[in-house]
């Protein structure tokens, strides 16, 4: 009936429902960047040097479900015989969507015996995890687990 | 401050591959988290654990911020000889902490 006296509230209304939306973007923005796929896939590239990787003889274990991200046991193994001339020299493990997608890298030698390590890591959310071997003749190794996590690491306030 | 928790074995056959495990306490702060003020907290990690046997590098890892908090390791290593172990972790602020044990091997 009357459109006036109504306009000036809607425009309020409007211009606060634009001012809360631009005030809550730059919240969204400051989140700690997630590492990408092609973040994981360059992070293997400079340990690779681009050479191929084969899925095989590495283990990865990691709970499928982990209800805490900030400390999930891993073990990664690699089924390879540790022999002077034949042997794991390195054991790499990566992420796909914490901050960095680096988590740890394993430098072994053939007087260790059995390729096998553990540790325990954190996980900012849902994802790949992916651990990849290499042997001294060169070649590269992987496997990876799909890990769901129900509390994520890293992102809660210090107080 | 910082302490470290070491398990070796006292005693070993001669050729046979044994498992060490560490600990090392540290806050591993990963440095992508806020303060309720919204200033970042700088990153404080441990960044180089490394285990020599007799001197001679064994076993080395070069850490991230995708680490848990005071970092556990556990590692093979074969033993043909008795000796000493030495333990170091390296990391952001200057941090050191060097931490041994002894096996013999019969």
């Amino acid at each position: 009936m009357h459109p006036p006296p109504n306009s000036t509230r809607r425009q309020f209304l409007g211009l606060a429902g634009a001012a809360a939306v631009l005030g809550t973007a730059p919240v969204v923005t400051l989140r700690p960047a997630e590492a990408t796929p092609e973040m994981l896939a360059s992070a293997i590239r400079n340990v690779t040097g681009g050479a191929a990787v084969k899925t095989g003889k590495v283990k990865l274990d990691v709970p499928p479900l982990v209800e805490n991200g900030n400390t999930v046991p891993l073990t990664v193994s690699v089924a390879h015989p540790m022999a002077p001339e034949d042997h794991v020299s390195s054991v790499h493990v990566f992420n796909e969507k914490n901050p960095q997608p680096n988590v740890a890298n394993f430098h072994l030698g053939p007087h260790a015996g059995r390729a096998q390590v553990s540790t325990r890591i954190r996980l900012t959310d849902s994802q790949k995890v992916v651990a990849i071997a290499k042997l001294s003749d060169g070649s590269f190794w992987s496997a990876s687990v799909d890990v769901v996590v129900t509390l994520a690491a890293c992102t809660e306030e210090v107080i | 401050m910082a302490s470290a928790l070491i398990n070796v074995p006292a005693k070993a056959k001669r050729g046979e591959i044994i498992e060490i495990k560490t600990l090392m306490s540290h806050i591993m702060e990963s440095g992508y988290r806020h303060k309720a003020s919204g200033e970042a907290v700088p990153r404080d990690i441990i960044t180089s654990f490394t285990c020599r046997f007799n001197g001679a590098e064994i076993f080395r890892a070069d850490l991230f911020p995708a680490i848990a908090a005071n970092p556990f390791f556990s590692f093979f290593t074969t033993v043909t000889e008795s000796g000493n172990f030495e333990f170091e972790w390296i990391g952001d602020k200057g941090f050191s902490e060097t931490a041994s044990a002894s096996i013999s091997v019969e």
